[in-house]
């Protein structure tokens, strides 16, 4: 379970949150959109621990361990290998090393990267570097997923792959908040929706089987105030 | 919190390894200030004896710069520093690490340049080997605990590379001066029990600067 009670923060004068509140369970995907600078990736990284928030809190259930992030970054060091990368992270989480070698072997193959599992990840392209990204965020068997803008850099089938294994881990029951500035890329998978503007959420619902172009519309509204 | 720690120091000496530029950087430092040093100055003016433990303390400290300059620059390239503080990892295992890694490569620099500084200034360290090797182990703790701690402190700033010595270097005088003192009594050919009063001052330096450091790490790296 994922919990934001009345989450506040500000950079300066900025306000980056405010007063931002909703809880998720087992299986729910929250899509947050907002244009940029609508402190979509301050609520993740609130969320994640990472920003200390001034008013409020957030909760997540099983703390730090439970939680794999992608984010603009791949958090990745080019000197080393793509299985070296990924060793490195499941043992900073303590993964057992049979079920470390289990699920390198499951994403790997999942993702496409069984060539380039040996290779460095600077010799990668940006595309490829990105599905090392989620291999890596995914190595822990996390239950919660903060992804943020997570389709950046990949190409059409990579993204289908990805939306495939973001499917399976809701269908698993993790919970899992993505957002995003394109509305595209996040309808698919999600079973709520929330606008952000400004550090509000402007709107937040269940998406209730509407379309990309009927949230789009939503959210033109929402951002533009009207 | 010591596998945490291990593991991130082979990672970054995996990293290094396979990299070589901080370290070349840093060799190629040392060969050519003790090379400067050593055809710049006159013989027959200053016995090298007497100049030798300055300037291969002055050598160390800067060679040193470079490794702890290049500590948290590596883990700012693809943020993979967020992916450290995200993890289930103390940061005192994030300092630890650090500090590991950090001493394995600064120990190297000065394994490299020991002989350098030898061969260039004609000073006989073979004798005295075991008590130099102390004196410059006391002191690079204390200097490397401070430095990483630093590095973390400015690697998210602008001029990282220009801050850290600046605020680095003033903490490192009086160390500093104690390893140059005890490094020319032994050079000298006098007891190590001359020496005796500089080494209590290197090691309670260490002792209360690598507590600090743990202390104080947690809240450079927290955003």
């Amino acid at each position: 379970m994922l919990l934001a009670d009345g989450l506040r923060h500000a950079f300066g004068a900025v306000r980056a949150l405010d007063d931002v509140s909703f809880t998720l369970h087992p299986g729910q995907t929250l899509a947050v959109f907002g244009p940029n600078g609508a402190g979509k990736t301050t609520l993740l990284k609130v969320l994640a621990g990472l920003i200390q928030p001034r008013g409020g809190r957030a909760r997540i259930e099983g703390g730090r361990s439970a939680v794999g992030w992608i984010g603009h970054q791949p958090q990745l060091y080019g000197q080393l290998t793509v299985w070296e990368n990924l060793q490195f992270w499941a043992g900073l989480y303590d993964v057992p090393e049979p079920a470390f070698v289990r699920r390198e072997r499951d994403l790997v193959a999942r993702l496409g990267l069984q060539a380039y599992e040996h290779q460095r990840v600077r010799e990668l392209s940006r595309g490829l570097v990105q599905r090392v990204a989620i291999a890596r965020a995914l190595i822990h068997d996390p239950r919660v997923l903060l992804l943020d803008e997570p389709f950046t850099g990949l190409d059409r089938t990579a993204a289908e792959e990805f939306r495939a294994v973001l499917a399976a881990q809701a269908a698993a029951g993790r919970v899992t908040v993505l957002v995003t500035h394109n509305v595209e890329e996040g309808t698919e998978l999600a079973t709520d929706i929330a606008f952000m503007r400004s550090g509000r959420f402007v709107d937040m619902a269940p998406r209730h089987g509407r379309g990309a172009a009927e949230i789009a519309d939503a959210y033109r509204r929402a951002v533009s105030g009207g | 919190m010591l596998r945490h720690a291990w593991r991130l120091a082979r990672k970054d000496l995996l990293v290094e390894f396979r990299s070589r530029t901080a370290i070349l950087s840093a060799v190629v430092f040392t060969v050519l200030v003790l090379m400067v040093f050593n055809f710049g100055r006159d013989p027959t003016a200053v016995a090298a004896v007497d100049l030798a433990p300055s300037i291969v303390w002055v050598t160390f400290t800067f060679a040193a710069m470079l490794a702890l300059n290049r500590a948290f620059q590596l883990e700012l390239e693809n943020q993979a520093l967020d992916g450290l503080l995200l993890a289930p990892v103390s940061r005192s295992s994030i300092y630890l690490g650090k500090l590991i890694a950090n001493l394995v490569f600064v120990a190297t620099v000065e394994g490299i340049g020991l002989p350098l500084f030898a061969l260039f200034f004609n000073v006989r360290v073979v004798p005295v080997l075991g008590p130099l090797v102390g004196i410059i182990a006391l002191a690079t703790l204390g200097f490397v605990a401070v430095g990483t701690l630093f590095s973390a402190m400015t690697a998210r700033t602008r001029f990282a590379e220009l801050l850290l010595p600046v605020l680095l270097l003033p903490f490192m005088i009086p160390p500093l001066i104690w390893a140059v003192l005890a490094t020319a009594t032994l050079l000298a050919g006098r007891p190590l029990s001359e020496a005796g009063g500089w080494l209590r001052l290197l090691a309670a330096f260490d002792i209360v600067f690598v507590a600090l450091a743990f202390v104080l790490f947690p809240a450079t790296v927290n955003e």
